[in-house]
């Protein structure tokens, strides 16, 4: 037998589930929000920032059907994501977990390291708590790009009653861009976090469903890398923080 | 890529027959009963958080869209009014108010008027700017005074059936105006002359255009898009 913890409490679980339906919904509609109008240039003006500007994304990739459908589904979504983000956030601060993704002073110097392990130009995994400092890094900016995008969000839902956040952005077609941006952003960190989920610890989905976590699996433990040592058992001497052992 | 005046209307006249065809709603049932129920809900959300004295501001340096400012309208051609055929044209404000009136275009140009430079935000995404010339709604209203039970108003036209209704507090905002002037002319047909409504305080769709009626109401009666499944409250 494995040498199991419990690593997330049924708030994570929960929260962290319903927020992939939350950006699901809230990501397919406004890309079909966007479609109507595939440009950040006002009438008459142009837009170099962005070079596919014009060009509508995949109508597979969207969803809400038209406009006002896309439309219904952003507005309804967006109270599911929101909601869902304050309790998550408000766990995180109330029970500690905050300590295990808000940035560290190593982590710059530990992420070089881990991306060196990743590279092959280093053999051994680098000692790691309960994630790894790109993890960290990663669940960090997560969020932090959740805070941009709901501003951003009100910023272009209400430019003039709520005029002075649409202000934060300098105006109306800006706030609409960094609302983009930092859109793509999360799903591009939302792919590499499925795609690492499953090619280095798809034994860290056990943990986000029941909250068990074998640490024997862990990656430290079978020195795994992306498709490197998938069915490893390893053994795992190192006490993670804020995890409790269980027999 | 430069998108000209073509291009955005032929980016509306998609969006305009993809509304059409989505006329009924392909939501299942129940999903379509939770948006129309979180529809209700942000429209009191909006109204609660809707103030007076939040003012769209445009910077004084701020390029108009001029000539590339999109037109539209819901008719097969640009609608133009034809005296021979309908008379004189007139404004008339009425509905539940105690003094209906009957305004010639002469007489609009002659009431107190503003001169605003604001955004238009439309429903697509893009947003234009022009500076606009009319009366105020709520001068308008002063005009005609509306009895207590006056709640929304709805603003109807010579396009076709196109109207929209609004809530009283939105048509009564400072940057609510009857136009009848854009970038320090007089309307053009492209963009509903001689007359329509604009406001920055409500998506493009809203402000309609070459109008004839202000019509005060106990009760909102939808409107053009509204009532094609876009939202009714539609404030920005």
């Amino acid at each position: 037998m494995g040498e199991l913890v419990k690593r997330n409490h049924w708030v994570i679980r929960v929260t962290h589930w319903v927020n992939v339906v939350a950006i699901v919904l809230m990501a397919g509609s406004g890309m079909r929000i966007f479609n109507a109008h595939p440009a950040f240039a006002r009438p008459g003006e142009q837009f170099p920032l962005n070079p596919w500007e014009g060009h509508a994304i995949p109508a597979s990739l969207t969803f809400g059907s038209w406009l006002g459908g896309a439309r219904h589904w952003h507005f309804a979504a967006m109270w599911l994501l929101v909601a869902n983000a304050i309790v998550y956030l408000a766990f995180l601060f109330l029970h500690g977990e905050w300590r295990d993704v808000v940035p560290r002073r190593r982590d710059a110097r530990d992420a070089v390291e881990m991306i060196r392990f990743y590279l092959f130009a280093r053999r051994d995994h680098p000692l790691q708590g309960k994630h790894n400092a790109l993890q960290r890094t990663t669940y960090f900016a997560m969020p932090a790009l959740g805070v941009i995008i709901v501003l951003s969000g009100l910023a272009i839902w209400k430019p003039v009653t709520l005029g002075f956040i649409t202000a934060l952005f300098v105006n109306y077609k800006w706030a609409r861009f960094v609302h983009f941006v930092a859109m793509a952003l999360l799903l591009l960190l939302s792919l590499i976090h499925v795609f690492m989920v499953l090619t280095v610890d798809p034994y860290s989905l056990r943990s986000m469903i029941s909250g068990w976590y074998d640490r024997t699996r862990s990656p430290e433990a079978r020195n795994a890398r992306p498709f490197y040592h998938l069915f490893a058992r390893g053994h795992s001497d190192v006490e993670a923080p804020g995890e409790s052992a269980a027999s | 890529m430069n998108l000209d005046r073509r291009r955005f209307l032929s980016v509306s006249a998609a969006s305009l027959s993809s509304a059409l065809l989505a006329a009924c709603n392909r939501n299942p049932r129940s999903a379509a009963t939770l948006l129309a129920f979180a529809e209700r809900k942000n429209a009191s959300v909006e109204e609660a958080l809707f103030r007076h004295d939040a003012m769209n501001r445009v910077p004084r340096s701020a390029r108009l869209t001029g000539e590339a400012f999109p037109k539209y309208f819901v008719s097969e051609r640009v609608p133009m009014w034809d005296p021979a055929a309908r008379g004189a044209w007139r404004l008339e404000v009425s509905g539940a108010v105690r003094r209906p009136v009957r305004l010639s275009l002469d007489e609009l140009v002659r009431l107190p008027s503003v001169t605003q430079k604001v955004d238009h935000f439309c429903v697509e995404g893009w947003n234009a700017r022009a500076a606009w010339t009319g009366v105020r709604v709520s001068d308008l209203a002063r005009l005609v005074e509306p009895t207590p039970d006056a709640g929304y108003v709805d603003f109807a036209g010579f396009d076709e059936g196109y109207h929209e209704s609004w809530d009283l507090e939105s048509a009564m905002h400072p940057q609510t105006l009857v136009a009848y002037g854009m970038d320090g002319r007089m309307l053009g047909p492209g963009h509903g002359a001689p007359a329509r409504v604009h406001s920055p305080v409500k998506l493009g769709y809203k402000n309609t255009k070459y109008l004839t009626r202000v019509v005060f109401m106990p009760r909102q009666n939808g409107g053009y898009w509204t009532d094609q499944g876009y939202e009714w409250y539609g404030g920005t």
